[in-house]
């Protein structure tokens, strides 16, 4: 009852405030976009791809104004004609074989031969009368689930020459794909949107419950709120369900808008996208609430942002936490986004299941009751019972 | 007559800095108590006391029977802070409602109560106007209508009559005696002398120690002076010649 009324308090504030719900609903798909403009977007990137032996059908299939094929004939390694000639990669046939080595110095680059090959593996299937086509096609299906098999290596581990391998027992076709930098996983967006999701959720609802629990406390509505026989649970859970429903209309408007306007595909269950976030928001939502305890006045809440929120997204694997220092890894593990980030990127990119992410899910779950239980320990200083 | 508040030696303060000392209070059903005392003397910290917002660092405070602090109980008090504890982006209707539900009122109560306390303080035609465009005394009022809402047993008002101008005042004190009268109890902290003299007990606050307290027409005989005033400041200065003589 109380905490119906509360909610619907939350409610009409939110509402009446327009620059704040801009802030929520509008603000993360403008830093996502960026992001996908920044790290993925340039049309203007031409990649140069040189090919050597390959059939010209298939030359002709991959050919688009973001690729310039230049053909090869040298039999130097292909490492030796990408680093002579600056391509961004190279493809070669050898029979049956199609190899494809990209330098990845320009993750962008990579992205588009990785594309262009996609394309070309969609011409070819609508052409598949043709048996020749149908095989190559074929092979190119293979080697695109290879690429998608592809375990992640450390870029240092692949820094000096190909030994990421895609074997493939194909039929008329064997590919391997080499990186000289980086790996397969590198097109930068793909790694970064879950990250990215989970953070600017994380984010703003820290913000926004923190500031307005902060409200609350400066203008004595809370001290007044407690003067009433309201338990100090019923104020954490009217919070917690109202600014939990923002936060979740929030998650929806960001999952959506990967998925129609960026047009990412996610592996995984979408459910289990939004719980994520869902959990990532309740943590960001009791610990936005728990700082503003520490908070005397707004710009005091923005000066933990640094502290507290900035950090976490350092570790939520943009950089992999296997390439970190020693000693700093363990430190990823006290960060909520740590393990929001994790489950995210696992079911975003490689469709992994509820039972996969659910020992994160739970840690997640137990930070939110944790800052919960401080919350509720906070709120004696107002009220001694 | 049954005993509303009890207050007996608190001693009360915050952190290890006391700021209330030896304090003895005895209210009944149908008292009102005027607690008067300097800026800073200590009036807040007992209404907070007795409200069971703080513990008492010694002593007892029992109000309505239950010894303090108790949320339960705070659901039979009717409490104005001294700074407006409001929410700005709401109408005062809505600010109205929400008091109320966190008070335990039901829809039909609010229905109810919401035209009469509002209209104590004469704020009915300004009740869907954000709060955000009230003025300072339009505040004051709303809370003190908050306050009264839920017709409870004991009012407790600190400085409620701040920024409200003479014949809303002397409406409000209409209604305080009426209240009084049906049985209802009140306390209210003042600086102004015309409250304390609607008072029927006073206690007067001053470095944290209770120097005079009684009904206005004993405290004035016991003073041999004419007005509440002379008692307040002949207390004063009594106590400052007391600590000067220790
Ligand atoms: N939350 C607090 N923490 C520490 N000290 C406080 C706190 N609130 C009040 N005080 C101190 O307690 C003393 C009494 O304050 P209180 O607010 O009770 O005075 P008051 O009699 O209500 O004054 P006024 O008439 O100005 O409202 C003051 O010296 C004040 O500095
Ligand atoms: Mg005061």
């Amino acid at each position: 009852m109380r905490t119906l009324a509360m909610i619907r308090r939350v409610f009409r504030e939110m509402l009446r405030d327009k620059r704040t719900l801009a802030l929520m609903f509008i603000a993360p798909l403008f830093i996502l976009s960026l992001v996908y403009f920044l790290f993925q977007g340039n049309t203007t990137t031409t990649a140069s791809l040189a090919t050597r032996n390959v059939d010209s059908s298939m030359v002709t299939a991959i050919k688009n104004k973001h690729i310039t094929i230049h053909d090869v004939s040298s039999d130097k390694s292909a490492n030796t004609i990408i680093r002579e000639h600056d391509y961004a990669g190279m493809l070669s046939q050898d029979g049956d074989k199609l190899t494809l080595t990209l330098a990845n110095t320009d993750q962008s680059k990579s992205a588009v031969i990785k594309q262009s090959l996609q394309a070309a593996q969609a011409k070819l299937k609508g052409q598949a009368a043709a048996t020749t086509i149908k095989t190559q096609a074929q092979a190119l299906q293979k080697m695109q689930a290879a690429l998608g098999a592809a375990t992640h290596t450390p870029v240092n581990a692949t820094a000096n020459a190909g030994n990421l391998k895609a074997k493939l027992g194909s039929t008329s076709y064997t590919t391997k794909t080499h990186y000289l930098y980086g790996s397969k996983d590198s097109t930068f967006f793909n790694t970064l949107l879950p990250i990215m999701m989970g953070f600017v959720v994380f984010f703003f609802v820290f913000l926004i419950s923190g500031i307005a629990l902060l409200r609350e406390r400066t203008t004595g509505t809370l001290y007044r709120l407690l003067a009433t026989p309201v338990k100090r649970g019923e104020i954490i859970s009217g919070y917690l369900c109202g600014y939990g429903a923002f936060a979740f209309i929030q998650t929806l408007l960001i999952v959506l808008f990967t998925m129609y306007v960026f047009k990412i595909q996610i592996l995984g269950s979408i459910w289990l996208v939004l719980l994520i976030n869902v959990l990532l928001a309740m943590v960001a939502l009791t610990l936005g609430l728990l700082i503003s305890t520490f908070a005397s006045s707004e710009f005091q809440m923005i000066q933990f942002i640094p502290i507290v929120a900035i950090p976490q997204i350092f570790f939520a694997g943009i950089i992999p936490i296997s390439s970190l220092p020693g000693w700093l890894q363990p430190v990823s593990y006290i960060m909520p986004l740590y393990y929001g980030a994790s489950s995210m990127s696992a079911v975003v990119q490689k469709g992994v299941g509820f039972m996969d992410v659910l020992p994160n899910l739970s840690i997640l779950l137990l930070f939110a009751a944790v800052f919960l239980v401080l919350n509720l320990l906070t709120m004696r200083k107002y009220r001694q019972v | 007559m049954t005993e509303v508040i009890k207050v007996a030696n608190l001693q009360q303060g915050y952190g290890k800095r006391i700021i209330l000392n030896d304090i003895n209070l005895d209210i009944n059903t149908g008292d009102i108590l005027g607690l008067i005392g300097p800026s800073g003397a200590g009036k807040t910290t007992l209404v907070s006391t007795i409200m069971g917002m703080l513990k008492p660092k010694q002593g007892t405070v029992t109000v309505l029977g239950t010894p303090m602090p108790n949320r339960k109980l705070l659901g039979r008090i009717g409490y104005m802070a001294q700074t407006d504890a409001l929410y700005s982006v709401l109408t005062a209707r809505e600010n109205l409602k929400f008091f109320g539900e966190m008070q335990g009122m039901s829809k039909a109560e609010l229905q109810k109560q919401i035209p009469y306390a509002t209209g104590i303080v004469n704020l009915n035609d300004d009740l869907d106007q954000y709060v955000k465009d009230y003025s300072g005394g339009m505040k004051r009022r709303l809370s003190l209508a908050i306050a009264l809402l839920a017709d409870p047993e004991l009012l407790i008002l600190d400085e409620p009559t701040v920024g409200i101008d003479p014949e809303l005042r002397q409406q409000i004190w209409k209604e305080l005696h009426r209240l009084a009268d049906e049985g209802k109890t009140i306390l209210l902290t003042t600086h102004v002398m015309e409250d304390a003299e609607q008072s029927s007990y006073l206690m007067m606050i001053r470095g944290g120690r209770a120097i005079a307290q009684g009904t206005p027409d004993d405290l004035i005989s016991q003073y041999h002076v004419n007005s509440v005033e002379e008692v307040f400041l002949q207390a004063g200065r009594d106590q400052d010649a007391h600590t000067s003589n220790d």
